[in-house]
């Protein structure tokens, strides 16, 4: 079972909990064998002769017996399912800290409720497995060695002839745990789909009001319902015929036992007494038995559930991608050192072919130009030229092929991922905000060696046992502040980004809450705010993606006007689909299909009189002509 | 907060919600009472082995007779058989039931969620709201499978047993029954604190899934501004908070079970102690004592088994709180009937009209002030003005997504507050600047499952909107498949397969929402034709910040801070000499001298 090794390190962290819910485990099932003894003894000596002492005695031992049978079990319970608890969230922790550092593309090719599926659902599921169920294969454990023992110091043939269904169950454990396994896996697969739908149906709801589309939506939605409830269907049925054979074989083992052995019986090869208690113990052997079903059942679940965590878990992380970060680990340029005055970045891009996939047509074709510090480059081209594609090599939120793109004369798949992207203040074209403050959004990344990076795989020790057993610390009601990046920086940031008009309108100015996404912001606004964030940085490389499609003339004019003074120094680069916005780019490249087809100022683009110049003419035209 | 999501704690009581609960299985009658038959019917079974056992013991082994046996073991092998089957049947039939009746919760909370108002959605994330449909659903299955029969069979056995028990001797039994005042006590404890935990557990769910979704949403942003590790701080401080609220519950349950064994064990002390007096003093005979201490041990079981279950029940009963807090939310803005007497709708296409309309979104200023416009069947209207004007606010209160404050809007005459939805929204078209497309394929994001359009018509539209040369690059043309949020497009293309969406629904008003603002010039110059031609006489509303896109509709509005400031056409605008002069002198002022994105020039 290779993908249950893969577990075996978060359980290995609490098997002292384990050892102590074992352990439990084997006092629970010994004093619930001990306690009718008591009690016949003390029939027994009613029958003969007996005190009041004596009887306040049995009392009190029946009594205490169950004090210690009641310790134990809370033990057990406690300890097991509590470690259980704690790896469920170790596991969860490292499942997210994954999900944060998996390539962009990864994301692009799943869905949000898919994920979000395996990172709870499934989770229950193998939470399950290592909690509860590891108690009930305890007890069922001790239970059958205890009563095989007993029964084999009664007759060891008829021990054998009531463990004649054993192979019977093995068999039907091993069939019907495979379809089990199977059937959940589809299972669990389609509650994926009815939570993703879920996701995207309540992600558009004001789309789909306002075309009225909302049965079109319950339809899509009552049929993934459906179909999951038909899968579900097909798994019951299966457990329902593996449950129905489990209680016959074992029944069948009894009846066996029962009739051989009353044969023995009257032949004289056994006593009466031995006969009965024998019975008695087969069907003390039924009862955990019986448990095997079930448990079956949790495991197989169990294992499915984790297969499909594990195909997240090995998806290779960004930094690990081949290649990547390996072939030649750069030298970190030394002025990139946080403390030292930050200029612009060197940016090059040396005959880029870059395509989204194997199969797939290239998407860049042969893109090469230089972008000095205080230079602007300005991309500029039809929508689906390549623009936001080629932006999104330089942070490798898109990874480039080897010695396509540098900075500062390093390749970037040479960087470290975060001193690579703390060098570059990225405004993405679809901004997007979080659920936090507006200070809180501004100041969004952490600053220099606070909290930065992408999580270390590191975690405090585990509880000890008696933090397990207690459990009240109510840590997680974590408040979420102001970033490290002090309030200063964040009103300048504003400031530039024109956000301060806006902030005197917001009911608690900086420390308003966003709504999910900032959708209590209009378009504009959010630009702005993802524009102040990149701008907060400072950034040596400030990139823009088409980042002020929304914003208003005015407002945009006033931001181009407040990015003057920082652009003397940094490096900017800009796709833009108005040429408006770039005629004063130290250099224009025009895009066509993924291809440079022209490039230079301007007036250079101008006097050359291809498409940049139509386009503009076109332009200038319609805006001219209107005006007179 | 009229429209926040919470339990609506301590309203509705237990047996409430219960009963609510159990009204889900009212369409299934048959499998109900199947389930309870089938429970019956095994515990019934169960009796027949020991019986069994017990006649071949006494009646055959005791006897050295072993004639007959061979009878009683057919016997044996028959009950085996229907214990089987009837085992089949109880798993079989219990768990499609719960299935059932989660499959119609599902839908029923779906269904209601798309009724909701808008500014519920502003409130409440999308993660959150997520784990009502699936994992706070799933919560009920314990109940509908083995909590509500088994609880039902096990009250059944102890009304019997008690009755056994005092018929048997009543002063052993007020014995046996002096620790159920006890019992009852610490049931109160646990049945209080593990709901309480239970709440706590569903919340923390919630908070979990609406970060995960919020993160898995953002994951670029995450990246690009290396907050992974912070995130995953915070995400640990959640996960931590669910684990402990988990804990928490464990600890009551972990403790409750056993204390209800030692209880039960000191009853049987008593009853051996009382018993044993009793027999000494020659008050009661040893067998009646056995035969009664065999008869408590029977009385206990079910005990056991209730409080087990009592945990199932509780946490069902948590996240029915939570989903029937869900359902009875209602929405306000409802699809109310016909209180309008009004003009039917003209051949000439629609009319609007503004009243003196104030608006402000939950605790904020007013965005909206006194705005009152009138838009003619036909007439194509601009709206200009900065963000945050509360341009986009028009739209959402002309799609009745939120209610007006002060003034009304009507819609071809009539009050839209007094007309039904669906009436009122079949009119517009909406293209939006954030492009919603869902996974599926090109042709289902543009019909989004509506029967209504042809593939013709959604051809039709791709071409008119300019977009034919890049869907058809893709493998399968319109049935090509896109990812959720088409994630592998650029933004204009969304850009342009939303307008595409727009003209497949062919409706007959045109909203447009700074619809071409991550298009360039020249595909939004295209976009504008084609629309001329198909639009021709329906009534368009265009906002847009690019005063060239509106600059030839028939009338421009100029909103500034809520407020309509100035209203005519281009000319009249410019010769008014006001806001719209200023912003359009800008643009022309960064036409003429363009100077607008820093930066030196290499040589200069
Ligand atoms: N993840 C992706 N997978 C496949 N194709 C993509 C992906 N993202 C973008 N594309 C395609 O690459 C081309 C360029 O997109 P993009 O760089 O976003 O264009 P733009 O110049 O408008 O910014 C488009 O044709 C788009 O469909
Ligand atoms: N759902 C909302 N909740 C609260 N405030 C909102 C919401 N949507 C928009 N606003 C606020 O209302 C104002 C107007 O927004 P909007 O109409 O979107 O402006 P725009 O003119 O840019 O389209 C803005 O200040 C914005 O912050
Ligand atoms: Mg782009
Ligand atoms: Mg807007």
């Amino acid at each position: 079972m290779g993908s249950i090794r893969r577990l075996l390190p978060y359980l290995r962290r609490y098997r002292r909990a384990y050892a102590i819910g074992l352990l439990s485990v084997v006092v629970t099932a010994t004093l619930a064998l001990l306690a009718p003894r008591v009690l016949q003894y003390a029939v027994d000596d009613l029958g003969r002769s007996i005190t009041h002492h004596k009887l306040t005695f049995y009392a009190a031992l029946l009594v205490g017996l169950s004090l210690v049978g009641g310790v134990a079990r809370f033990l057990m319970r406690r300890v097991v399912i509590g470690a259980s608890r704690h790896i469920e969230a170790e596991v969860r922790d490292d499942f997210f800290a994954h999900l944060t550092r998996l390539p962009l593309a990864y994301f692009r090719t799943r869905r949000t409720g898919d994920l979000m599926a395996r990172a709870m659902g499934d989770l229950e599921s193998v939470r399950l497995m290592i909690g509860i169920s590891v108690i009930d294969a305890a007890n069922t454990a001790v239970v059958f060695v205890v009563a095989l023992a007993l029964m084999l110091s009664i007759d060891a043939g008829l021990t054998v002839v009531a463990l004649a269904p054993l192979p019977a169950v093995s068999l039907a454990v091993r069939w019907f745990g495979k379809a089990i396994h199977a059937r959940f896996q589809l299972v669990q697969a389609q509650l994926s789909e009815v939570a993703s739908l879920t996701q995207e149906g309540l992600s558009s709801v004001r789309l789909v009001r306002a075309y009225g589309q909302e049965d079109a939506q319950v339809e899509r939605f009552t049929e993934a319902t459906r179909r999951y409830f038909a899968r579900n269907r097909s798994l019951i049925r299966l457990q329902a015929a593996f449950y129905a054979t489990m209680t016959f074989s074992l029944g069948a083992g009894a009846l066996l036992v029962l009739w051989l052995g009353s044969a023995r019986v009257v032949r004289g090869e056994l006593t009466l007494g031995e006969f009965v208690a024998l019975t008695a113990y087969q069907a003390m052997l039924g009862v955990p038995m019986v448990a095997i079903g079930s448990l079956t059942n949790t495991i197989q679940r169990g294992i499915a559930s984790w297969k499909r965590m594990l195909e997240v878990f090995d998806e290779p992380e960004a930094e690990a991608l081949p290649g990547a970060g390996r072939e030649r680990r750069a030298r970190v340029p030394l002025h990139w050192k946080a403390d030292a005055p930050r200029g612009g970045l060197v940016v090059e891009i040396r005959n880029l072919t870059f395509s989204y996939g194997p199969g797939l047509p290239p998407v860049l074709r042969d893109v090469s130009f230089r972008a000095a510090p205080g230079q602007t480059v300005a991309l500029v081209g039809a929508t689906g030229s390549g623009k936001s594609t080629l932006l999104h090599l330089l942070p490798r939120l898109l990874e480039p092929p080897p010695g396509t793109v540098f900075v500062d004369g390093v390749d970037v798949r040479g960087l470290p991922l975060e001193i690579l992207r703390r060098q570059i203040g990225f405004v993405p074209q679809e901004p997007f905000l979080f659920a936090e403050t507006l200070a809180g959004n501004i100041a969004f990344a952490p600053a220099a060696g606070e909290d930065e990076g992408r999580g270390s795989g590191e975690r405090e020790a585990p509880p000890s046992v008696e933090l397990l057993s207690g459990g009240f610390d109510l840590r997680g009601t974590g408040t979420f502040h102001l970033g490290p990046l002090g309030t200063d920086a964040v009103r300048r940031a504003a400031a530039i980004a024109r956000l301060e008009p806006v902030v005197e309108t917001l009911p608690r100015g900086y420390e308003t809450p966003l709504e999910e996404r900032g959708l209590n912001l209009s378009g504009g606004q959010r630009q702005r705010t993802a524009l102040a964030r990149a701008l907060v940085l400072d950034p040596p490389l400030l990139v823009l993606d088409d980042a002020l499609s929304a914003v208003d003339t005015k407002t945009e004019a006033e931001i181009l006007e407040g990015l003057r003074a920082g652009a003397a120094v940094r490096t900017t680069l800009v796709a833009a689909s108005r040429l408006s916005s770039v005629r004063d780019a130290s250099l224009i490249l025009f895009l066509d299909e993924g291809r440079i087809v022209e490039r230079g100022t301007h007036e250079e683009l101008v006097a050359l009189g291809g498409q940049y110049a139509g386009l503009y003419r076109r332009q200038l035209l319609r805006e001219s002509l209107e005006v007179g | 907060m009229p429209n926040a999501l919470g339990p609506g704690r301590g309203e509705r009581s237990d047996w409430q919600l219960l009963w609510r609960l159990l009204s889900y299985l009212r369409p299934y009658p048959w499998q109900a009472a199947g389930g309870l038959a089938a429970v019956t019917a095994n515990a019934v079974l169960q009796l027949a082995p020991p019986y069994l056992t017990k006649v071949i013991v006494d009646e055959h082994v005791a006897a050295g007779r072993l004639e007959g046996l061979g009878d009683i073991a057919l016997l044996y092998l028959i009950t085996l058989t229907a214990a089987a089957l009837l085992e089949a049947a109880q798993t079989s039939i219990l768990q499609l039931t719960a299935q059932r009746v989660m499959f119609d919760f599902r839908v029923q909370v779906y269904r209601h969620l798309h009724r909701l108002d808008i500014a519920f959605f502003d409130r409440n994330p999308v993660g959150r709201l997520m784990t009502r449909v699936t994992s706070d659903v799933d919560v009920l299955n314990d109940l509908f499978t083995s909590g509500v029969h088994a609880i039902f069979f096990d009250l059944f056995t102890l009304a019997g047993i008690v009755f056994i028990l005092v018929s048997l001797d009543w002063r052993l039994a007020l014995a046996a029954f002096a620790v159920v005042p006890l019992m009852g006590l610490i049931t109160r404890w646990f049945r209080r604190n593990i709901r309480e935990s239970f709440r706590d557990v569903r919340a923390w769910v919630a908070r979990l899934n609406a970060s995960l979704q919020e993160n898995i949403g953002g994951i670029a942003t995450v990246q690009l501004f290396r907050r992974e590790a912070i995130n995953q701080r915070r995400f640990r401080a959640l996960d931590a908070g669910h684990r402990d609220a988990n804990l928490r519950g464990m600890f009551y349950y972990a403790v409750f079970y056993p204390a209800i064994e030692i209880v039960a064990t000191i009853s049987t002390a008593a009853i051996l102690w009382y018993g044993g007096v009793l027999v000494m003093a020659e008050d009661l005979t040893l067998g009646g004592l056995v035969a009664f201490l065999l008869y408590s041990q029977r009385f206990f079981r079910p005990v056991a088994d209730i409080s087990e279950k009592l945990n199932g029940v509780q946490a069902a009963i948590a996240a029915a709180e939570r989903i029937f807090g869900l359902l009875d939310t209602q929405a306000e803005i409802r699809q109310v009937g016909a209180r309008a007497t009004g003009v039917e709708r003209g051949r000439a296409g629609t009319s609007i009209v503004f009243e003196h309309v104030s608006f402000a979104y939950d605790g904020s200023g007013d965005v909206l002030k006194d705005v009152s416009f009138e838009v003619r069947p036909g007439e194509r209207v601009g709206i200009v003005g900065a963000t945050g004007s509360g341009k986009s606010t028009v739209i959402n209160l002309l799609l009745r997504f939120y209610d007006v404050g002060r003034g009304r809007i009507l819609v071809d005459g009539r009050d839209i507050r007094g007309m039904p939805l669906p009436e009122l929204r079949s009119r517009f078209a909406l293209v939006q600047q954030d492009v919603q497309l869902f996974s599926g394929t090109i042709a289902s994001n543009l019909t989004m499952g509506s029967g209504a359009i042809s593939p013709e018509s959604v051809e039709r539209a791709v071409a008119a909107v300019g977009a034919g040369r890049f869907v058809s690059a893709l493998p399968g043309g319109t049935g090509a498949a896109v990812a959720e949020r088409g994630a592998t497009f650029s933004t204009g293309q969304k850009q342009l397969l939303s307008f595409a969406r727009a003209l497949a629904f062919n409706r007959e008003v045109l909203l447009l929402d700074e619809a071409t603002s991550s298009v360039e010039g020249e595909t939004e110059l295209a976009i504008l034709v084609a629309l001329r031609a198909v639009m021709a006489g329906r009534t368009t509303i265009a906002i847009a910040h690019r005063l060239a896109t509106v600059q030839d509709m028939d009338r421009i509005l100029v909103l500034h801070k809520g407020e309509l400031r100035e209203a005519g056409t281009h000319d009249e605008l410019l010769a008014h000499d006001g806001i719209y002069a200023k912003l359009w002198a800008l643009q022309c002022h960064s036409t003429a001298n363009p100077n607008p994105i820093p930066g030196g020039r290499p040589g200069s």
